[in-house]
């Protein structure tokens, strides 16, 4: 376990620049995620972090030692890669003991090792097949199998569950918690599923366009977004973002309101406009209203809220919970 | 049903090629095994008398057969040698980004579309001539003896010639197959310890197996018949150093105009090739697979 640490680092491909200038300081055991549109330099990072890129300036230090010039392998990390990368014409167990056999471990550590691997990800039944021979799920836990073995400093994750269906990707989710919970690894973990980097995170990175837009746990994130792009990004169903003369009546360029700090009435309100759609989720229903000179604004109601395309409603912020930016696209404070 | 009436449709559709290719093939094959069990000398124009196998045993019992056997082996074993080392190494350097890429590989691949007749004489005239060739003028010029290649190396300068033309066929196939190999495979064993050499080792060379064995099995298929490059260099000699089993069957029948012989041989190398076949298949087989 180590503390991994990035100073002044940045990135550039033949003169772009896909890394700002960036700093960040993550602790023993901690789970951070970096979240982000695609493009936005997240897994480059996440490969800077691991030596697959050299940094173009900066520093990073892993347990307060400098590994920028470091080779990928003298790092003591591991990696599981978005496609896996795991070796087609090796059995699960040669897969996972590859890197102890690479670091030329004797064959009773490296039987010993393998065999504590499959218990805890359950692969016990499927040690001697092909990586073909195995579905997604089981694919994915080989891959994390490789890595643990390792006894690696740190953990990173490039977009792991990208290539699996819902359901599975909801299970893999809880089964990497729960792994890092057992092995109270520092991790970094990248993705473009806000849902993901909420569920999982001690902290999130939100990135966009090669730059941090905020760094924190992620309810800070939820409650207190520090740019416009931040409130957009995390939330589901995004935040509603105002301009105009809505906003400029609280002395902002742009407010923000989540879809739960939204009161629906049928009768009064700050608001009113015709539901475009309702979507009844069961527990909530979500309701789309379409307010002239506004757009269409989504609000949370309870799950047996009975409203149907077509009917007038009114809509009613709540006022403590509005988020006020300026121009630029920074918070204003409350 | 109807995967029964497919079946039978395409098997009915398929029939005029797999009998034309038949008949191709059968005929051939028939007279040549007829001609192999009479005794069928051009310049003796009398009765071609059935000679039941006597043709077969003067045949293998010639001992310019076992030479031509040990040469056609050897000229197999080497130029598969340099072709599968030599293209796995070119396609390792051609796969590195650099300038000129496309201008560079055109160039590497050049040589397959020399024909054999060309390139053997150019290796002959140009550069293995004791006289006039660079591989002389070089040796002269560190003063040592010019060395005459097709009389006193004859196996050794064909199987140089012809690898010379079959490397681009095999770098060309593998730098294919090397370029399908995928990225995060090669980052991850780097991340795994794995050295430029463990890489290509446990990662690169497993990849590239199939490609290997395909190689290995269409180069086989042509190099067993080879004969223009001995034909135009060193007509099988001195001797019967440079001969190997297809160009034995041409003395025979357009030296010796002995056509009985000739099919005899003939006959022996096809069921040659189909035994290496067999091995062959296997081989790719296995490796098709995955």
């Amino acid at each position: 376990m180590a503390s991994i640490a990035l100073k002044n680092v940045s990135k550039s491909f033949g003169g772009r620049e896909v890394i700002a200038s960036l700093d960040l300081q993550i602790e023993r055991g901690e789970l951070v995620v970096f979240v982000g549109p695609s493009g936005c330099g997240k897994s480059t990072l996440l490969r800077l972090i691991a030596g697959l890129e050299d940094v173009s300036s900066g520093q990073l230090l892993i347990d307060g030692r400098d590994a920028t010039q470091l080779p990928p392998a003298w790092r003591g990390l591991s990696m599981v890669f978005q496609s896996y990368a795991l070796y087609p014409h090796m059995s699960v167990r040669d897969n996972i003991a590859f890197p102890l056999k690479m670091a030329r471990r004797d064959k009773e550590t490296i039987e010993r090792k393998v065999t504590e691997a499959a218990r805890v990800l359950n692969l016990q039944d499927y040690l001697d097949r092909k990586p073909r021979e195995l579905s997604g799920g089981q694919r994915q836990r080989v891959a994390i199998g490789r890595a643990i073995v390792r006894e690696p400093v740190a953990f990173l994750f490039d977009e792991p569950l990208s290539n699996l269906d819902a359901a599975l990707r909801v299970n893999m989710r809880m089964e990497i918690a729960e792994l890092h919970r057992q092995l109270g690894a520092t991790t970094i973990y990248v993705t473009h599923d806000q849902t993901e980097a909420m569920t999982l995170a001690d902290r999130i990175v939100v990135l966009n366009a090669g730059r941090v837009e905020q760094i924190g746990p992620p309810l800070e994130l939820y409650r207190r977004p520090a740019t416009l792009f931040v409130a957009g990004f995390i939330g589901s169903p995004r935040m509603n973002l105002l301009g105009g003369a809505a906003a400029s009546r609280y002395g902002a360029a742009t407010i923000g309101i989540r879809p739960e700090h939204l009161s629906l009435s049928t009768s009064e309100g700050r608001w009113h406009g015709k539901v475009s759609l309702a979507e009844h989720l069961g527990s909530d229903t979500f309701v789309h209203v379409d307010v002239a000179g506004l757009g269409t604004i989504a609000a949370r109601a309870a799950g047996d809220l009975d409203v149907r395309h077509g009917e007038t409603l009114w809509l009613t912020p709540d006022e403590s919970c509005l988020h006020r930016f300026d121009a630029q696209g920074r918070a204003l404070a409350a | 049903m109807a995967s029964t009436h497919t079946g039978a449709t395409a098997r009915l559709m398929l029939s005029p090629a797999v009998a034309l290719l038949l008949l191709w093939m059968a005929v051939p094959l028939a007279m040549t095994l007829w001609y192999s069990l009479h005794d069928y000398q051009l310049l003796m124009p009398r009765g071609n008398d059935f000679v039941g196998l006597e043709n077969y045993v003067y045949f293998l019992t010639d001992p310019a057969f076992f030479q031509s056997l040990a040469n056609t082996f050897a000229l197999l074993a080497g130029v598969l040698a340099i072709t599968v080392i030599g293209g796995v190494g070119l396609a390792l350097l051609l796969d590195r980004p650099m300038h000129g890429q496309g201008i560079v590989r055109l160039l590497v691949v050049s040589p397959f579309f020399v024909m054999p007749t060309v390139s053997a004489l150019v290796w002959k005239n140009m550069f293995m001539n004791p006289v006039n060739g660079l591989f002389a003028w070089i040796a002269q010029v560190f003063g040592m003896r010019a060395i005459d290649w097709l009389a006193e190396a004859p196996l050794l300068s064909l199987t140089l010639m012809v690898a010379w033309g079959w490397l681009p066929f095999a770098t060309l196939i593998l730098l294919t197959a090397l370029q399908s190999l995928d990225a995060e495979q090669k980052e991850a064993a780097e991340m795994d310890g794995a050295n430029a050499f463990a890489r290509f080792i446990h990662i690169t060379l497993p990849h590239l197996a199939r490609a290997i064995a395909v190689v290995i099995l269409i180069q086989t298929i042509f190099l067993l018949s080879l004969f223009a490059e001995i034909l135009v260099t060193t007509n099988g000699g001195p001797g019967t150093q440079s001969t190997n089993l297809a160009y034995l069957v041409y003395s025979q029948t357009l030296l010796r105009f002995d056509v009985g012989s000739a099919s005899a041989g003939g006959m022996v190398a096809v069921v040659l090739a189909n035994i290496l076949a067999i091995f062959l298949m296997r081989l790719v087989g296995k490796n098709l697979e995955r």
